[in-house]
């Protein structure tokens, strides 16, 4: 089956990575990515890890609607929720537990959360 | 249904359920092929006598009514692979020995942690002990159309999550039977100590619990807390009757009278409490039952019992354990020493810390404290036999 990781940051420490100077957020930096790399790196070959994405923070979000012909596009939303949506990431695995197994490996399960949902396959 | 159909019902509905499961990889589509078959037999059976193997025959009439669903069926999209899988399902009407019992996967399925405790409670209930929708949401005081949700939901989630049907490997089997054993206690304590305010005793959840750790004990020989569960279960059972008296007011351990105490239910107990413990992997449901043991005792060796309340607390802290322990103390070194240690435990909404505050109270005879803890108590909900009991209790300290 094929599931969809929603993957969330905690608002504290998106919080603390703005207030940081360039050189803490490269210092910051340094000792994030191996941990990524190596998520990656072990479970990328078997093809359990699919298409992914970060995203940039929701400060830069914006939100677009079409009402009565007319595109209106507003910034936001700033919901003010202790975990924000920091990324997506496809999983292929042959059942919930599977699942559960390869999301419990992503670094940020730590501080924040993942969210599991199966995708509709059309 | 007539006996003989219903008493088949109870042993193989199960099985069935579980066999046609692994097969059609529904639950929903399996339980419907079931109940089909066991709708046949009800027609058949009176008039044709019941078959040699009725398990057999249950689980090979499922297996055709499914066939005829989804042939009839359009809308399955695995409709080929579906059907040829039930083709290949040994059906053999006289033997029920080629098919193998799915029954443990279909627990670990029913109380899988990422369905709702209320849900996984509900599912076990229907799928493994075969009980109604309308009997379940009675047991659970619910209405039944909220119940028929629930486990709709329940087995639309198992589908579409992707929740596999098996037992789980080895380094997820301690936490899942840890959910497993929790659902069969949950509907044990149900029975046993009903909530709400109806009837203090609820004999169909005891005996459906009972009848459920039994089969899990059946299943997993080797796992000393199913076992220990099973003997926690039969060892309070054995008082079931002396709990509650003519009036319908629950009785105290140390006012039961002991001639209505089940006998051979706590020998059976005792037994499969014996055969636990000499696996040497303790846990809480050995701990508990254990416990229990010594209150069957003549004399209740209440320091022994206040150790193993300790030992059960370092295993799992919960507020409900410590009352326990409060309690144990107090019968060991004395009322002050067991209300220090209920003073510290924070359960506002539960009547029983109020009802042992009370009881402490009394005991050391500051009756205006002990009517102020039986108030409290009695503010909250709780079944009949209870209310009863701490009523009079109150209307005691209060004439004194």
């Amino acid at each position: 089956m094929k599931y969809a990781a929603l993957l969330t940051n905690n608002a504290d420490d998106v919080a603390a990575w703005e207030q940081m100077t360039a050189e803490e957020a490269a210092a910051a930096r340094a000792e994030e990515v191996p941990k990524w790399e190596k998520l990656f790196a072990d479970l990328g070959p078997s093809g359990v890890l699919g298409e992914g994405f970060e995203l940039d923070s929701p400060a830069t979000a914006k939100t677009v609607r079409v009402r009565d012909g007319e595109t209106l596009v507003t910034d936001g939303p700033f919901a003010e929720t202790k975990e924000q949506i920091g990324g997506l990431m496809e999983i292929e695995a042959e059942d919930l537990d599977a699942a559960i197994a390869i999301a419990s490996r992503i670094p940020l399960v730590l501080r924040a959360s993942v969210e599991l949902r199966p995708v509709i396959e059309h | 249904m007539t006996t003989d159909v219903g008493r088949v019902f109870k042993e193989e509905w199960g099985r069935a359920v579980a066999a046609l499961t692994r097969v059609l990889g529904d639950i929903q589509l399996a339980e419907d092929a079931v109940q089909d078959a066991f709708a046949t037999a009800l027609d058949r059976w009176p008039r044709d006598g019941e078959p040699a193997s009725p398990g057999a025959w249950i689980i090979t009439a499922a297996r055709n009514r499914a066939i005829d669903r989804i042939r009839r069926d359009q809308v399955f999209t695995r409709k080929a692979e579906m059907l040829a899988r039930l083709q290949a399902l040994a059906a053999d009407e006289g033997d029920v020995s080629p098919i193998p019992d799915d029954r443990l996967a279909l627990v670990f399925t029913c109380c899988h942690p990422a369905l709702a405790a209320e849900s996984r409670v509900a599912l076990t209930l229907r799928e493994v002990a075969g009980l109604t929708t309308s009997e379940i949401a009675h047991a659970f005081l619910i209405a039944e159309p909220a119940m028929a949700q629930r486990l709709v939901r329940a087995k639309k989630k198992i589908r579409d999550a992707g929740i596999p049907f098996r037992v789980p490997p080895d380094h997820l089997l301690p936490e899942r039977l840890r959910s497993v054993l929790a659902v069969l206690y949950l509907v044990f304590n149900e029975g046993y100590s009903a909530s709400g305010e109806g009837v203090p005793i609820r004999d169909d959840l005891c005996d459906e619990a009972i009848r459920l750790a039994k089969l899990l004990a059946v299943l997993m020989p080797d796992e000393p807390e199913a076992l220990g569960l099973l003997a926690l279960m039969l060892l309070h059972d054995a008082r079931r009757e002396a709990r509650v008296g003519a009036d319908g007011e629950i009785v105290l351990l140390a006012d039961q009278d002991r001639g209505r105490w089940h006998r051979s239910r706590i020998d059976e107990g005792t037994r499969i409490l014996e055969r636990a413990l000499s696996y040497r992997r303790a846990g809480s449901y050995q701990l508990q039952a254990a416990i229990a043991a010594l209150h069957l005792e003549d004399t209740t060796d209440w320091p022994q019992i206040a150790a193993l309340y300790d030992e059960l607390a370092r295993v799992e802290p919960t507020p409900i354990v410590e009352l326990n322990r409060a309690v144990a103390v107090a019968m060991t070194h004395g009322p002050e020493l067991g209300l220090e240690l209920m003073n510290r435990i924070d359960l506002p909404g539960y009547h029983l810390l109020h009802a042992a505050r009370a009881d402490l109270l009394r005991r050391l005879e500051r009756n205006d404290e002990a009517a102020a803890a039986y108030r409290d108590a009695l503010a909250l909900e709780m079944n009949s036999g209870d209310r009863a009991f701490l009523e009079r209790r109150l209307g005691e300290v209060v004439r004194s």
